[in-house]
């Protein structure tokens, strides 16, 4: 069988960056859980750290194209990711799990994953192939044929990275993913983001430092809807040396800039 | 494929004198990857080990074949109720269903009242739209508002197996009440399209709630202003819904449907599900 290329793998890269935010506000309800956020990411995995409240899942959102933002730009690979003529395409080329994974009980593992790739606009002779090797790719190939409401938790969170990888996207934002994952299922996770992080943009949103640490070549903090910090994972240990409060040098880097944050304001 | 590779040009490449870095190896390699007869040619040229080893690779992989875990089979009808239904309908279908069948009583016990389904027809299919964009009725919005086709295609989709199972509802309905089911089954397109048209602004549940709601409360206030009894029998519906009004609706649905496939880039819009 002859791969198909599709238009897109042969096209010049266009865009500096995969995401690009400049004094973005989203609304969460009535107010502004992202408040006006400035932030670049390109290809490599990112995490986004920031307490409960911070406008993490709130931005996650916005960048799936779930919610619209209110004011502010947003490129999302080179595109105006507030215009409805754009996001037809942009939308083939995300993945997105969303912190709260709704499924349909009687959906098995594969009819889930096929659902969401068709749903992406694969061609409907590739699903099938495609839905298989993402089930793989999170280590659920004997339970395919299971059906969504007899997996435990971790599961089902696997389940939900496999839907959002299912399209091979070039930008994958996955919200709380490694929730319910018990330990050695983050290591592997923390492989899997690795290798899609290779040629792909990734953005994870965690409330873990330790997964931002050992998995992300760039770290995000945000606290009150704007950034507080972007730097190398090292550089939030090298904070951790000397400040803050925390069982490791990472998680002191990160108290200490958001107490300096909350002190600035 | 018309022009197949050179003999001299395949015979270089099958004795491996075509490095990776010379150019002409991408030309035979694309050409291969497209053309069975060439590939066959190939296999014909390459020398006895290689032919070993493929030989060898060949039974490996039959073998794993053989003892490795069957093919998925293809689920064409699973995948097709997948793709055009949604479970959150099932109920909504059940409700239409019944209240159709209610009104339909009503109007064969009191025949002289001005009818009960011609006051629900037009808006039958708006509670479905309601329920097909509503985030509580769906797990799973946040995923498919983020998809490519959460715009036009679910839309065109939904509807489509909404009107599908009111439309036949109604038409029996009608002919079972001696009526012409025409009467109610082009105020009930006009509906759905303005329904979608004003959800491609405010969020289809909001607008599918604003219209029917609106629709019956306004009928159910003219009737009542008229007082009870025999004024009755003008109910502002059977008024409305009458042979010479139907150009009017058609019309009206008509603008109404071309208006909302313009609007078709808004529809993608996450603001639809509410
Ligand atoms: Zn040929």
């Amino acid at each position: 069988m002859v791969r198909a290329v599709s238009a897109h793998e042969v096209a010049p890269t266009r865009h500096a960056w995969t995401v690009e935010a400049v004094n973005l506000t989203v609304k969460a309800g009535k107010h502004l859980a992202v408040n006006g956020l400035d932030l670049t990411l390109g290809t490599g995995v990112h995490g986004l750290l920031g307490p409960n409240g911070a406008g993490k899942t709130t931005l996650m959102r916005a960048l799936g194209t779930v919610v619209k933002p209110h004011g502010g730009l947003l490129r999302l690979l080179g595109t105006d990711a507030t215009r409805g003529r754009e996001l037809r395409d942009l939308r083939s080329r995300l993945g997105y799990l969303p912190q709260q994974f709704g499924y349909y009980p009687r959906f098995t593992v594969r009819d889930c994953v096929e659902y969401m790739a068709w749903l992406r606009e694969m061609p409907s002779a590739a699903v099938p192939a495609a839905a298989q090797r993402a089930i793989e790719r999170v280590q659920l190939a004997d339970r395919a044929d299971a059906r969504l409401k007899s997996l435990s938790g971790g599961m089902l969170r696997r389940v939900g990275i496999a839907q959002a990888i299912v399209n091979e996207p070039e930008l994958l934002l996955l919200d709380e993913p490694t929730v319910g994952l018990d330990p050695e299922q983050r290591v592997r996770f923390r492989e899997l983001i690795r290798e899609l992080g290779a040629d792909s943009c990734v953005l994870v949103s965690t409330h873990l430092v330790e997964d931002v640490v050992a998995a992300c070549a760039d770290v995000v903090i945000m606290n009150h809807g704007t950034r507080v910090f972007q730097g190398l994972p090292a550089d939030l240990t090298r904070f951790g040396e000397t400040h803050g409060i925390g069982d490791s040098p990472a998680e002191r880097g990160y108290s200490h800039l958001l107490m300096q944050h909350r002190s600035g304001r | 494929m018309t022009a197949h590779l050179p003999a001299a040009a395949l015979a270089a490449y099958a004795a491996g004198d075509l490095g990776p870095d010379n150019a002409a190896s991408w030309t035979v390699e694309v050409h291969l990857e497209g053309c069975a007869e060439c590939r066959g040619q190939l296999g014909g040229l390459t020398g006895p080990p290689l032919r070993e080893l493929l030989g060898d690779a060949r039974e490996a992989i039959l073998q794993q074949a053989r003892t490795g875990p069957r093919p998925v089979p293809r689920r064409r009808v699973r995948r097709f109720l997948q793709r055009w239904t949604d479970w959150s309908m099932l109920a909504w279908i059940a409700i239409t269903g019944s209240a159709v069948v209610a009104a339909f009583q009503l109007d064969r016990t009191f025949p002289d009242r001005p009818s009960l389904v011609l006051l629900l027809a037009p808006v039958a299919p708006l509670a479905g739209l309601a329920v097909a964009w509503s985030r509580r009725a769906n797990p799973s919005w946040e995923m498919l508002a983020g998809t490519a086709r959460a715009g036009l295609d679910l839309m065109l989709r939904r509807t489509l197996v909404i009107l599908a199972t009111v439309l036949p509802l109604l038409i029996l309905a009608g002919l079972a009440l001696d009526r012409n089911p025409a009467l109610w089954l082009l105020p009930c397109l006009t509906f759905t399209a303005a329904t979608l048209l004003l959800g491609s602004r405010i969020g289809v549940p909001v607008a599918a709630a604003v219209l029917g709601g609106g629709w019956l409360t306004a009928v159910a206030a003219v009737s009542f202003a008229g007082g009870p009894g025999p004024t009755l029998t003008a109910a502002p519906a059977e008024a409305l819904m009458r042979a010479e009004t139907m150009p009017g609706w058609a019309a009206a649905a008509v603008i109404l449907a071309l208006l909302t496939l313009l609007r078709a880039d808004d529809l993608r819009s996450p603001a639809n599900w509410r």
